[in-house]
Parts: structure tokens; sequence; C-alpha cells
């Protein structure tokens, strides 16, 4: 995460929707003391093309990987609900990302793994039309790629 | 505050397997209602998964997570009868905290 983006945020949380939101998370418990949300990369979120997103989530260029499993329809009917499934045995996963290199937005999800979570994730996305998953596991501080077409009959108005 | 999350949780070989149902529109903010005005994103950003008070998932999402997002996570340990939680918060500072137990 750049430096802007950083101060932006600092900025935001500084004015106002911090003390309201969190103030109210904290009232109904979802904050117990000592607990924050990780911060979401907004910037990586935000992102049109493939290397903005790849710039954003701060990975260099990397090559499909063996180690990583991407399961996902051949065809889905419905781009509404493409079911998706990462498995990894690569050791120390701490973070599985998914992207569709055709939507308007670049990363649909990041999953982030503590220590003792399985490098096993299924959800479900939006796909607008036929494009590849890209998916990045960052194991061990490295990034690794796994792709796959998925033909979308129906778009998924995403 | 949402409808609430459907979590189940079991006891597999060497894991705990959690799968969860959040309910939510998950507006894209670029869909038009029959009147052509455009319908306001509404999405849910963070989600965080607990057994007991650890974190076992942290996800972050964007708006094409399908509607009534869907998760599958597995995590070592786990015992019948503990505590799995999962809460999320959308663009809009909505937000729910729904628990089950591991069966």
């Amino acid at each position: 995460m750049s430096p802007e983006t950083n101060l932006g945020r600092r900025k935001a949380l500084k004015t106002g929707c911090s003390l309201g939101l969190w103030g109210v998370l904290a009232a109904i418990g979802l904050i117990r003391s000592g607990t924050v949300w990780a911060e979401r990369n907004n910037r990586a979120f935000e992102a049109k093309t493939i290397d903005e997103a790849l710039d954003a989530l701060g990975v260099a260029l990397t090559e499909n990987s063996a180690a990583i499993q991407l399961a996902a329809p051949e065809t889905a009917e419905n781009g509404a609900f493409v079911p998706v499934t990462v498995t990894s045995s690569l050791p120390r996963i701490e973070q599985i990302s998914i992207l569709v290199d055709k939507n308007p937005t670049m990363l649909v999800a990041n999953f982030i793994l503590p220590e003792g979570t399985e490098g096993f994730i299924t959800t479900r996305i939006k796909m607008g039309q036929t494009a590849m998953v890209i998916v990045l596991v960052k194991a061990d501080g490295n990034f690794y790629r796994a792709a796959r077409e998925v033909k979308v009959i129906l778009g998924g108005c995403n | 505050m949402g409808s609430p999350t459907k979590i189940r949780a079991s006891i597999k070989e060497g894991y705990t397997e959690v799968r969860v149902l959040m309910q939510h529109e998950m507006e894209n903010g670029r869909r038009k209602d029959d009147a052509g005005n455009l319908i306001p994103a509404k999405y849910i950003t963070e989600v965080k998964v607990r057994h007991n008070d650890r974190i076992v998932l942290e996800c972050q999402f964007g708006t094409a997570v399908s509607k009534d997002p869907y998760l599958v996570l597995r995590f070592k340990g786990g015992q019948q009868g503990e505590k799995i939680s999962v809460d999320w918060i959308d663009n809009k500072g909505d937000s729910r905290l729904d628990e089950a137990v591991i069966g």
C-alpha cells in the first residue's frame, strides 16, 4: 500500500467515520479491546487492470505453479454464481487472492490465513463474461499463481 | 442489521471444516433499477471467522463476490461443542455477528 493511500485512510479515519462506526461496533462487541480490522487493500480492489491489481498487491510477475489447484467450471451457465475452490499444499500460506481479468474491477477477494488454517478456500464469484480466473497464493513471503479460463454463458452483471 | 449468517462446522480427519452462508445482496453499484436509476453499491467488505476467540480466516471482499457470499474453510484442531463465529461489515457500515458450535 502506498504512503498516499495510507495517509488518505488515516485522514478518513480521523474525520468522523471512525468515531461513529467504530463506536457502534465497539458498543455491540464486534471489536474487543486490542483487536482491529486488518487494513483492506482498497487500491487493489479499485484496480481496473491486472497490472494495477498486481502492483497494488505488491506482486511481481509470477509463473503458474503446480502447487496450486484451482477448481472452477469449464463453462458457467450463470456468471452471477461461479464456484471457485483453491487448494494448495504450499507451506506457510499467508494469503490467497482471487482475480478475474475481464471484470470491471480485477480483484474479487483477498483471504488472509493465519497459522493453522489450511491452504483451502471455496467461494462463489461473479463474472461478467468469459475470462481468466487468476489465483495468487502468498506462501512464506513468495507469490505463486494459478489461472484457468471459465466460459460464461450468461454474464453476472457485475 | 442484515439477516442471520448460516454456519455449519464439523470435524473431519485432522481438521475442522466450516461452511458459511452470509445473507447479503452484494450490490455492485453498476446495476440499474426498473426506472433506470443506478442502485447504490452495498457489499460486504470484510469478514472474520473465529474459532473460540482466535481468528482462523480474514476475508476482504470486492463487489464481485456473489450475492449471499458462500465460504468453505478448514483449520487444524477444533473440538465438538467449541464456538465458531462469523462477523462481517459492509461498505455502508452495516454489520452482523453470528455464532455456531462445532458439530
